[in-house]
């Protein structure tokens, strides 16, 4: 019979599929390390890149790459968008997981599904045309796409990730947890700080983790939103300028094939290998809840 | 036990039952918890309801259908956005083309085929990846490996296959999720019949998570329509002159050309271009934000049916 002939070809059509992500993970390693590789070879030196802040691509006479303001801008971003959203994210979280009832559960979960769906550059534009202006007239700034503006931005992206991620998390712990706790006399809150978030501790930490690693590489709203100057911030309403943003800027007017190009492709190099980084840990520690409670 | 009736004997003989000081203190502190985080809760999603009306009110006067059926002219300072919505309807379509079959296989192996070992662990890690791999990065393996490796230059193809690679994990974790939801039990009767892996899977597994797997490939869409960065140097273009009338007007890109994309025009629209109107620029964000909420909803629909009619 013709399916039978077809079966062993399938079975292998179905095996290269599945493995494809993880070929597609080392495709995208290969070929950006691919055009990133001459610059290791050539002009650039990997001790200015990390260390010096002078971020001159298209000077004539010397060029210069010195990425350390780049990396601080999406360090800095980053971090205030965690700030504000991982204890907003996590209070949310709970408030769903362990507070609200099924149909309110419900609504919310869909909506936070919506947020998560809105496209960033549309997170750019809000950040651009409406936040900017309120900042000027709110914080007396004197232009409104700044370190501030980014940070909040980053933050309510980054808020549906923590929140589902966290309920998850919470939803794992076994009910006996919480039906041991009860009757012993602990209030619902009790329950959530001394049982539910030392035995999901682990869980949310991924949350948290994944979160960090959404701000990180997250493009198109933080180029809208941070105002773009190259420069280490020294207060909150200084306009900065991360690694993704940088990129998204600049590949455009690079030469392909020249320094200037190949330094971009070393940055998305960095970029990928700390996503790896993030995503790698994340994985290890939902492991480790994993391992103890069977 | 003791302590609170020490402290109120009284109070304790007439009601056995009345709560103690520690009791009443339990519960304050429990209802303000639950006030604050409740609080916090609503104070995250009510700005965004808020936020988008506000869009819809600035974007209104703008937004009639000669607005979706008109090219843009005059340096994109009037006309319309049919060329850019034309365009992500095609990137969409034929990201999706390259990534459904390769994610539905994909979830079918994870779920069917594969024991639970290191290669799945492994697999599961990659597709993590996939997903957590900033958007950029994307970009820049779509121009080392279709713009450049591939020859395909920058052109429609390209910008869709980087797509493709992007929204891969959200097929294939989707489609993981339906199969999933198929009983052992069915899979354990066709077996018994004699059925191979692949007809068992062909004529049980699918057909009963065939919708499941819909609303996966719907959220492939949603993703692709709005996402601006890989395609920002892999096909899309500022602007691109097409046909505005008659056939040509809905087949204006060929696979090599390059297009205009929805997303990349409100970025070129909002920082590139002096002098478009203020309405205009809300428009765009309204339509490209409703197109992505509304094929999302479908999906969530889909969802909530087959869960309200559930067999098993």
């Amino acid at each position: 019979m013709l399916s039978d002939r077809l079966e062993p070809l399938m079975e292998w059509l179905v095996r290269i599929c599945g493995w494809s992500a993880i070929f597609f993970v080392i495709a995208i390693f290969l070929f950006v390390f691919r055009e990133a590789a001459p610059a290791f070879f050539g002009k650039l030196n990997l001790w200015e890149f990390f260390t010096s802040t002078r971020w001159q691509p298209s000077s004539d006479a010397r060029p210069e790459y010195g990425a350390l303001a780049l990396i601080i801008g999406s360090v800095t971003v980053s971090a205030l968008a965690m700030l504000i959203a991982v204890p907003l994210g996590l209070g949310a979280a709970v408030y769903i997981s362990e507070f609200c009832g099924p149909t309110l559960k419900e609504v919310l979960k869909i909506t936070l599904e919506l947020l998560a769906a809105i496209p960033s550059i549309v997170w750019g534009f809000i950040a651009y045309m409406l936040l900017a202006p309120i900042l000027i007239k709110t914080t007396g700034a004197a232009v409104g796409v700044n370190l501030l503006n980014g940070g909040i931005i980053l933050a309510l992206m980054s808020l549906p990730l923590i929140i589902s991620l966290g309920e998850d998390a919470l939803k794992a712990v076994p009910d006996a947890y919480r039906e041991a706790a009860l009757a012993l006399g602990a209030s619902r809150w009790e329950i959530v700080y001394r049982v539910l978030f030392p035995a999901a501790k682990n869980g949310l930490l991924a949350a948290v983790l994944l979160g960090v690693g959404r701000a990180l590489g997250e493009t198109m709203a933080v180029l809208m939103a941070t105002g773009h100057a190259v420069q280490i911030p020294r207060s909150l309403l200084d306009p900065v300028r991360t690694l993704t943003a940088t990129i998204a800027s600049e590949l455009g007017e690079s030469v392909a094939g020249g320094p200037h190009y190949r330094v971009l492709f070393v940055i998305g190099l960095v970029l990928f290998a700390v996503s790896f980084l993030i995503n790698l840990i994340a994985d290890l520690v939902i492991k480790g809840v994993r391992s103890e409670q069977t | 036990m003791s302590k609170p009736s020490r402290k109120n004997p009284a109070a304790c003989e007439a009601n056995p039952f009345a709560p103690t000081p520690l009791e009443k203190s339990k519960r304050t502190k429990e209802l303000i918890a639950q006030g604050i985080l409740a609080g916090i809760t609503f104070l995250l999603v009510l700005p965004v309801f808020i936020i988008f009306a506000y869009l819809l009110y600035q974007a209104w006067p703008a937004l009639t259908l000669s607005f979706l059926l008109e090219n843009p002219k005059e340096y994109m300072t009037a006309g319309g956005i049919w060329a850019p919505l034309i365009g992500t309807f095609f990137l969409v379509l034929i990201s999706l083309a390259v990534a459904a079959p390769i994610g539905v296989l994909a979830g079918i192996y994870l779920n069917e085929y594969a024991g639970d070992n290191w290669v799945i662990r492994c697999i599961n890690l990659a597709v993590m990846n996939l997903a957590g791999v900033p958007s950029i990065v994307h970009a820049l393996f779509g121009v080392g490996a279709f713009v450049m490796f591939a020859r395909m230059d920058r052109s429609l193809l390209a910008a869709s296959c980087t797509l493709a690679v992007m929204t891969l994990p959200v097929i294939i974790t989707s489609t993981r999720e339906a199969l999933a939801a198929v009983p052992m039990a069915f899979r354990e009767a066709c077996w018994n019949m004699g059925a191979t892996r692949w007809q068992t899977v062909r004529t049980i597994v699918l057909p009963n998570s065939i919708s499941g797997i819909l609303t996966g490939v719907i959220l492939q869409v949603s993703r692709a329509a709005g996402e601006t960065a890989p395609i920002l140097f892999t096909g899309a273009v500022f602007f691109t002159p097409i046909p505005d009338h008659g056939w040509q007007s809905f087949f204006p890109y060929g696979l090599g050309d390059r297009c205009m994309a929805l997303s990349m025009h409100l970025f070129t629209l909002v920082t590139q271009v002096r002098g478009v109107s203020e309405e205009m620029q809300y428009a765009t964000a309204v339509v490209l934000v409703g197109l992505v909420l509304l094929v999302n909803s479908l999906s969530i629909a889909i969802r909530v049916y087959l869960r309200m009619r559930k067999k098993w």
